[in-house]
């Protein structure tokens, strides 16, 4: 396989994946908070193809009332861990983009500045990166969410833990892509450019962000998944998005609980939901880095 | 000599810049542990005020920060209000606990990641390099938190091990200990090893491939001898800098694997004190696991220093 086959590849997984969580509102029997008392921890549902019913009430299939169909099973409040699993992933999986999205973001902005003035204020962002990199990620993922507000909106807590994760974690990819300002810096073409007036906005824009693509790509791959698994952290020690909106995390918590370890297995779908995405995403990287050699 | 003070009062100045910075951020943050009293309608503002009082919290930042750089270089972590007790016997057991896990794993996760690691790099291309590859990426891409909670699950079905804890009920005994270490061990060695054979492997292909062990070989200087005195030695930096990162994070590597497993570490009890708002706790926690960083890292170049040439021409 080339190495084009291969991105794409792992492009069109991840891209099915993330479609699976992106479309939950119409791939999903039930909405996520739709309780079905009657059936607490009902185990899955035995799939019988004549009593299926396709695309009813805008979803694409479902079961006549009062029949019900969990494909994986159900939580304490009945409620179908199928559909929870499909919205969860929203919450989980776009944790990941927003948060690495703003993490680069920052990074490239804070690098290129950094990089491309040095001076006072090079030396003042790489002794701040190492006052946020003198503490273990977790830790410090932990601590600034602690001093944060604890109770509040599902939606805020989402954004809250975007900004936290992403703002926490410019340090690493702005070190790199300072690295790479620094050198493309003297490049004989941006000299060149700079000698026939070229101004700092047209020298950046022009001839120093291109050059910084790979960086920002291979970053991309090694933490949309780290900050997949620090959202699912966050949220499974009750730090994150809460009840009744469903995140992998949250999930994970109910899953841990010793009834469940002893009964009911089907709890778990949403820790093995993460393998799939975090293969996708080290095949990319994988696929990124192969040329270059060496790994990192 | 000048080398390491030079880095060792760097460290100094990066704990002292983590303390100034966590005692700005926790006077901006809203609430402190009184501030849950106040929901109480038992409890009158006046009272949580004296208590505020007696416990100096209603000082300003400076003279509070003063105040506890003054402790805490008489060896005083201060006192947990959530507790009820002085924070460093408190830290001390955690510690202790969380030490004797991650020690083990992370001795267990070199000790099969370094053969395992030369291995894979003097059989690169052969099957046995592409299976271990392979298992190696699926281990990668299973989270711990699930490793943790599937190990506990199989706890608790076959009942051969037990099912979180570090100690059974009764006088601590040391082999019961090592019982209840098993899994929580197993998990985080699954977890670390993919990442330390991948550093172990890369590093050695390319001393491997390098031109000076082409000629040596051409000497015919002893497989053996070739790889181990040659080598490894060449091979080593990289993975000098990833041993000091791991001794740096033996604190806060298995916090996630504590909690599930319900391991009495440091993890659980930096939770507790988060959620509390226990700033002495939390403060404390923060400065050792950061400590423990610095120092890993000052060890690494210490070790790079002695053990590189290249370094010390520098």
């Amino acid at each position: 396989m080339t190495r084009r086959t291969k991105i794409a590849a792992a492009l069109i997984f991840l891209g099915i994946l993330h479609g699976l969580a992106l479309f939950a509102g119409f791939l999903a029997p039930y909405p996520y908070a739709e309780q079905h008392r009657e059936f607490p921890y009902a185990p899955p549902t035995p799939i019988h193809l004549s009593r299926l019913q396709f695309l009813v009430h805008g979803r694409l299939f479902g079961v006549r009332e009062p029949g019900v169909i969990f494909l994986l099973g159900s939580d304490a409040y009945g409620r179908d861990v199928f559909s929870r699993l499909l919205y969860g992933g929203r919450v989980s999986l776009f944790t990941g983009l927003l948060a690495a999205f703003l993490s680069l973001g920052l990074g490239l902005a804070l690098g290129t500045a950094a990089g491309f003035y040095g001076g006072w204020l090079d030396r003042l962002l790489m002794r701040a990166g190492e006052l946020v990199m003198a503490l273990p990620w977790l830790y410090l993922l932990l601590a600034v969410r602690a001093f944060l507000p604890l109770h509040i909106t599902s939606v805020q807590a989402f954004f809250l833990i975007v900004v936290i994760i992403g703002g926490v974690g410019w340090v690493r990819p702005a070190r790199l892509i300072r690295g790479v300002v620094l050198s493309a810096r003297e490049r004989g073409f941006v000299l060149a450019a700079r000698g026939f007036g070229a101004s700092d906005a047209y020298l950046i824009r022009r001839h120093i962000l291109p050059l910084t693509a790979g960086v920002v790509l291979t970053q991309a791959t090694v933490l949309i998944p780290q900050y997949i698994l620090a959202e699912v952290a966050l949220s499974f020690l009750g730090l994150g998005v809460g009840e009744p909106v469903p995140s992998w995390g949250n999930m994970l918590a109910e899953a841990q609980q010793y009834h469940s370890l002893v009964a009911h297995g089907w709890m778990l779908a949403p820790g093995f939901a993460i393998i799939p995405v975090l293969l996708g995403y080290l095949l990319l990287a994988d696929a990124f880095i192969a040329p270059a050699g060496r790994a990192r | 000599m000048r080398y390491i003070a030079r880095r060792l009062l760097h460290g100094l100045l990066l704990l002292v810049g983590v303390s100034l910075l966590s005692f700005l951020f926790a006077d901006l943050a809203p609430g402190d542990y009184f501030s849950q009293l106040r929901t109480d309608p038992r409890v009158s503002a006046e009272t949580v005020a004296a208590l505020r009082a007696q416990y100096g919290l209603d000082r300003p930042l400076p003279v509070r920060y003063a105040a506890w750089v003054a402790s805490v270089l008489r060896g005083d972590f201060g006192y947990s209000l959530a507790y009820n007790s002085p924070v460093g016997p408190l830290l001390w057991a955690r510690v202790r606990a969380t030490l004797l896990l991650t020690g083990t794993a992370t001795l267990l996760a070199w000790l099969i990641a370094l053969p395992l690691g030369i291995w894979n790099a003097t059989a690169r291309g052969t099957w046995g390099d592409s299976v271990s590859k392979v298992v190696l990426s699926f281990l990668l891409a299973i989270p711990d938190l699930l490793l943790a909670i599937v190990f506990l699950m199989l706890a608790v079905e076959t009942g051969y091990f037990p099912t979180g804890g570090m100690v059974s009920p009764g006088p601590e005994r040391v082999l019961d200990v090592a019982w209840h270490l098993v899994l929580p061990v197993a998990v985080l060695v699954l977890g670390m090893l993919p990442t330390l054979v991948r550093h172990v492997r890369a590093s050695m292909a390319e001393a491997i491939d390098s031109p000076f062990a082409l000629s040596a070989r051409a000497q015919g200087i002893p497989r053996r001898r070739l790889l181990f005195r040659h080598l490894l030695p060449a091979a080593a930096n990289p993975l000098i800098s990833l041993f000091g990162f791991s001794l740096g994070t033996l604190l806060s590597a298995s916090l996630l694997i504590e909690v599930v497993m319900g391991w009495p570490g440091l993890g659980p009890l930096f939770l507790e004190a988060i959620m509390a708002r226990d700033f002495a706790l939390v403060l404390a926690v923060v400065m050792l696991s950061a400590s423990f960083l610095v120092v890993g890292n000052l060890l690494a170049d210490i070790l790079l220093y002695r053990m590189d040439p290249r370094i010390r021409m520098q």
